[in-house]
């Protein structure tokens, strides 16, 4: 099992730890839902080092990119983030990724934990044609902790006494912390304002203690994997290994938007391009149980005797205070205030699909 | 960890209180919620369920997973506290008094001879942690 460089913070903090995709990490350092409540009112900061990190440089590096991913890098800027798929052949979802681009030649992708092996040696072989192009892999030598909340701005400002809202949402900047490259991105996983900030593995607990350290009276907290999935599902984020997989593609998700025809050839072009003619059968919807009872990933979804989908993901939703999910059903279905059942244990229970995302932050 | 001395347990972590020769009441111990911690939703069986000793009685959900809850003895379900099906987080706030389960009239006394007692449960909790 693997650790990250906080471990032992996380051990000091009373941290119920749990094994996540071959990583020992923090689920919860107290209760998931104060924890939950702390990111959308004040902030909270997470050790999200298990996720994968790929530099990518070459002089087609720009053109590697863009042909394995559905999204268009050419409408990124220098220091700029784009969220997007990777996909395989038939449009199945290999990874969702964050592709981070300081220029034409050098590229950062952070991937899921769960895929990063796969990941790379997907890369690797798609790479033959963009030769000379190096990947190298960071996950270790590069820790990765994620500052989010409405106060996340603040608290960071502090830390480092220093101006950071020349950083917009979904931009990035380098700067020298402590004698090291830090890497800051205005991004995150929880619908709130907030930043990831990467940083050597050998400074990332001396950042931790700073952080924490700077802006514990003003109630900054760790914050664990439990609420981190609360917040995300609540933000309608989706999940890989839930929501999406190699047998869903992004136009059957709600993440459609990331696929763009337009900017010319990529891997799984055709067949998104056929299923989208074609009609798609599937969707993945947002809904909230009307009946008593919270709905978990693989329940079966009835309308009538019929089973018409699973549930993907599901939770008690603490800012909602309702029970939520989100679940991959018949197109036929997929229109708001539908309602259908959820099979729990013994019993169906009634679901309402309505808009998403659950929660929007209020916009500052 | 607070284990009543008038009650009596589970290796599961139930307790069960003797309220009269023929009745039981029933709910899980403090270790158990504090295990479970946020406690978001209870299901409980119907009134007049027959229930096996040892066979998941009632489901209880934190925010992250589901988890069954045994009957601590045999018998028919009298009543459930409803309470805790509307508000779950009594369960975590007082698990021996308003977040009771059930009332089991039991009909089989011999089995309270395998249920524990505080003492021994304090050593089994104790060797879970």
């Amino acid at each position: 099992m693997k650790k990250t460089q906080l471990y032992d913070t996380h051990l000091t903090c009373n941290a119920k730890m749990v094994s996540f995709h071959g990583y020992e990490m923090p689920l919860q350092y107290d209760s998931i839902i104060d924890e939950h409540h702390c990111v959308r009112k004040n902030a909270g900061l997470f050790d999200i080092s298990h996720m994968g990190r790929f530099a990518v440089s070459g002089d087609k590096a720009f053109q590697f990119i863009q042909q394995i991913i559905t999204n268009d890098v050419g409408q990124l800027a220098d220091k700029q983030v784009l969220y997007t798929p990777i996909c395989n052949e038939q449009g199945g979802i290999i990874d969702d990724i964050l592709v981070y681009k300081w220029h034409e030649k050098h590229f950062m992708l952070v991937v899921n934990c769960s895929n990063a092996e796969k990941d790379l040696s997907w890369l690797q072989k798609q790479a033959a044609n963009y030769q000379p192009l190096e990947i190298r892999d960071l996950t270790d030598s590069v820790s990765l902790i994620a500052l989010q909340g409405p106060q996340s701005i603040n608290m960071l400002e502090v830390a480092f006494e220093s101006k950071f809202d020349s950083i917009k949402r979904f931009y990035f900047d380098d700067y020298v912390w402590d004698g090291t490259r830090i890497t800051i991105s205005r991004t995150g996983y929880t619908g709130e304002d907030g930043f990831e900030i990467f940083v050597d593995s050998e400074q990332v607990v001396k950042l931790w203690n700073l952080l924490i350290g700077k802006n514990k009276q003003d109630g900054l907290r760790p914050i664990g994997l439990g609420a981190r999935d609360t917040l995300r599902l609540e933000a309608c984020l989706l999940l890989y290994g839930n929501d999406m997989d190699e047998t869903i593609t992004p136009l059957e998700t709600t993440i459609g938007w990331t696929v763009k025809f337009d900017k010319g050839n990529f891997v799984g072009r055709e067949s998104l391009l056929n299923q989208k003619t074609r009609g798609i059968d599937r969707k993945l919807v947002g809904f909230e149980m009307i009946d008593r009872g919270i709905p978990r990933q693989g329940y079966p979804v009835f309308k009538g005797n019929e089973i018409i989908g699973k549930v993907t993901s599901g939770s008690f939703s603490p800012s909602t205070n309702k029970n939520i999910g989100l679940s991959l059903i018949q197109s036929q279905y997929a229109k708001i205030g539908e309602e259908f059942q959820i099979q729990i244990r013994d019993n169906r229970y009634n679901a309402q699909i309505v808009k998403t995302p659950f929660y929007s932050r209020i916009k500052r | 960890m607070n284990i009543p001395n008038e009650l009596l347990y589970t290796k599961t972590h139930e307790w069960v209180k003797k309220s009269t020769s023929k009745e039981v009441i029933m709910g899980i111990t403090d270790f158990a919620q504090q295990q479970l911690k946020d406690i978001v939703f209870v299901e409980l069986p119907s009134v007049g369920k027959e229930l096996k000793m040892g066979t998941p009685c009632a489901v209880v959900e934190s925010v992250k997973a589901a988890y069954d809850i045994y009957a601590p003895v045999s018998g028919k379900v009298l009543k459930i506290n409803q309470k805790i099906q509307e508000k779950p987080q009594l369960v975590n706030e007082d698990p021996y008094g308003e977040g009771w389960f059930l009332h089991i009239e039991i009909s089989n006394p011999n089995e309270f001879s395998s249920l524990l007692s505080p003492d021994q449960y304090r050593v089994a909790s104790e060797s879970e942690h």
